[in-house]
């Protein structure tokens, strides 16, 4: 049993049961509100499911491509959470719970997932298909473009506002079952931080 | 929950250091600070999303190393306490998520606390673990670093604070960085104004002092302004090297450090007088600088004001300070915050505690 979060979006909380399946989700759309709302949701979505801090096996998070802000929220909650609940965290590319949540709603062949990067810009994931097991097959990505610049023109494209952590934390059982990998460590904030190096110091006087 | 000597882990994020602090009632058993401050020097300040990117990272890594040096098992902790502001916003959130999903999985409530009373309350520890004390009251506090330039009434530290004046541009520390660079000295600006100054003439050059003619001590008689400082450095230097003259560095740096340590001094002792305080408590890492600590010394001792400088580790921002704020509003019999509270950048002085 798995508590799942991921605020690459809005925020999403879900405990997920890898045979009972999505037992509680709850969201926030909202992508201005993430700190506010992670601990109550954190909080529901156990309450929701009725399970216990010490019933669950791990942290699932979602690791972006994300704004960065918001993203952070999530994978600190996780971390924290982790460690207050002495269990693992482990990390999934939020792009492949959508692409993983499509899939199982039927959809066939390619797909390209893009999501909102603010600032006139654009995430894309690309996937060729699912693998014996059902899980996607990530053959590009994530990366970022601008809008008119989106790669992959051949594939289906799903444009998705929001990511579920109960598709995420169902993506993370089946990844865990299977014996493949996770996301790495680092945050897919796919761009640098805002700063300008500074020349020295400007000239205040005429 | 233990209302007598509550043990609290306090998280800070609100600037470029990541606090984690763990402290029983007013004991100090753990200060883990790591800083981003390396990070920032290539840019001569702090970038906002370069230190909440650093806080994430670092984070984990401080809680366990807290827990470590505390030698306390976490689930043992009565309760979690985290900066809700003032500070960088991006910054902030990273603690703030942390805070309340740490809350939730260990089931302890959860404090979010005022940053600056944070300060003040800092001197209520022992730096090295000995019996903490009360904050003599009433107090002035004068908060000093590259985040912001403050001066407090603490009349009561988990319900009375007023904020007497603050200032108007940039901050002291950010002073300090930007007219390093005037200087050609790197970031950060504070120690190395110092270095450079002390073998310079305090009063070779009369810098100007911000917000202290007549008609400014009117309107904002405990407020500070240094960006007019900071202007008219750069412009002194700059007139010595158009005339092809070498700029006599030390005594610049004498010069403007005596400035802003005059301002800052000359303010707080002047509102310890107005209000018939007789205490001053320094905050802030600013407060490392040795001038100021110098004059604070002598100016209030001339006057009567009995004055009290925390322990640089814990003047400097820290996770201890709000763990020991959220101490003293447990054992007042303060209830938590809910889990819905947020990261207010801006966040008043008044507000001690957010509720919600
Ligand atoms: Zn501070």
């Amino acid at each position: 049993m798995l508590l799942a979060i991921d605020t690459s979006a809005g925020s999403s909380v879900a405990v997920v049961d890898r045979d009972g399946g999505v037992l509680s989700e709850r969201s926030v759309p909202d992508t201005m509100r993430h700190a506010e709302v992670i601990g109550d949701l954190i909080k529901g979505s156990l309450d929701d499911a009725g399970v216990s801090v010490a019933r669950l096996s791990g942290v699932a998070v979602g690791m972006g491509p994300g704004p960065f802000t918001g993203l952070r929220v999530g994978i600190a909650a996780a971390r924290a959470f982790g460690l207050g609940a002495g269990k693992p965290v482990v990390r999934v590319v939020s792009h492949d719970a959508i692409a993983y949540e499509r899939y199982r709603a039927g959809h066939l062949g390619g797909m390209l997932v893009v999501t909102d990067a603010r600032r006139r810009e654009l995430y894309w994931s690309a996937y060729v298909g699912v693998d014996e097991h059902g899980l996607p097959l990530r053959e590009d990505g994530p990366g970022l473009c601008k809008p008119d610049d989106v790669p992959h023109a051949g594939l289906a494209r799903v444009d998705a506002a929001e990511v579920s952590a109960g598709a995420l934390g169902m993506l993370a059982e089946f990844l865990f079952l299977h014996g493949r990998p996770f996301a790495g460590s680092e945050p897919l904030y796919l761009r640098s931080p805002d700063v300008t190096l500074s020349n020295g110091p400007k000239r205040v006087s005429g | 929950m233990n209302r007598t000597d509550p043990l609290v882990l306090g998280i800070e994020t609100s600037c470029d250091e990541t606090g984690i602090g763990i402290v029983r009632g007013t004991t100090l058993l753990a200060n883990t600070i790591a800083s981003s401050m390396d990070e920032h020097a290539r840019y001569g300040g702090v970038v906002p999303e370069v230190a909440a990117r650093a806080h994430l990272e670092a984070l984990g890594p401080a809680i366990r190393t807290a827990v470590a040096d505390a030698g306390i098992d976490l689930a043992d902790v009565d309760a979690i306490a985290v900066t809700s502001g003032p500070g960088l916003a991006g910054a902030l959130m990273v603690g703030v998520g942390a805070a309340k999903a740490l809350s939730v999985a260990l089931d302890k409530p959860i404090y979010a606390v005022n940053h600056l009373v944070g300060h003040v309350g800092a001197d209520l520890l022992d730096a090295h673990g000995g019996p903490g004390r009360a904050v003599e009251l009433p107090t002035i506090a004068l908060l000093v670093s590259g985040g912001h330039t403050s001066l407090l009434l603490v009349r009561d530290l988990v319900s009375d604070v007023e904020l007497l004046g603050e200032t108007i541009d940039d901050a002291a520390g950010e002073a300090f960085d930007k007219v390093a660079r005037v200087l050609g000295l790197p970031y950060p600006g504070g120690p190395q104004i110092d270095r450079v100054a002390a073998s310079g003439d305090p009063r070779a050059i009369r810098f100007p002092r911000g917000l202290s003619q007549p008609k400014d001590m009117a309107a904002h008689r405990y407020d500070f302004s240094f960006s007019g400082l900071k202007t008219a450095v750069a412009r002194w230097v700059e007139q010595r090297q158009d005339a092809g003259e070498t700029v006599p560095i030390a005594d610049v740096a004498a010069s403007f450090r005596e400035a802003v340590v005059d301002v800052l001094i000359s303010k707080a002792v002047a509102a310890c007088a107005d209000f018939g305080v007789p205490r001053l408590l320094l905050g802030g890492g600013v407060v490392a600088n040795a001038r100021l600590r110098q004059v604070a010394e002598e100016r209030t001792a001339a006057a009567g004001i009995a004055l009290r400088v925390p322990a640089l580790s814990l003047c400097t921002d820290n996770g201890a300070m709000i763990a020991a704020l959220a101490a003293q509003l447990i054992t007042a019999g303060h209830e938590p915050s809910t889990l819905l509270f947020g990261a207010d950048s801006t966040l008043p002085v008044t507000e001690i505690q957010v509720v919600t």
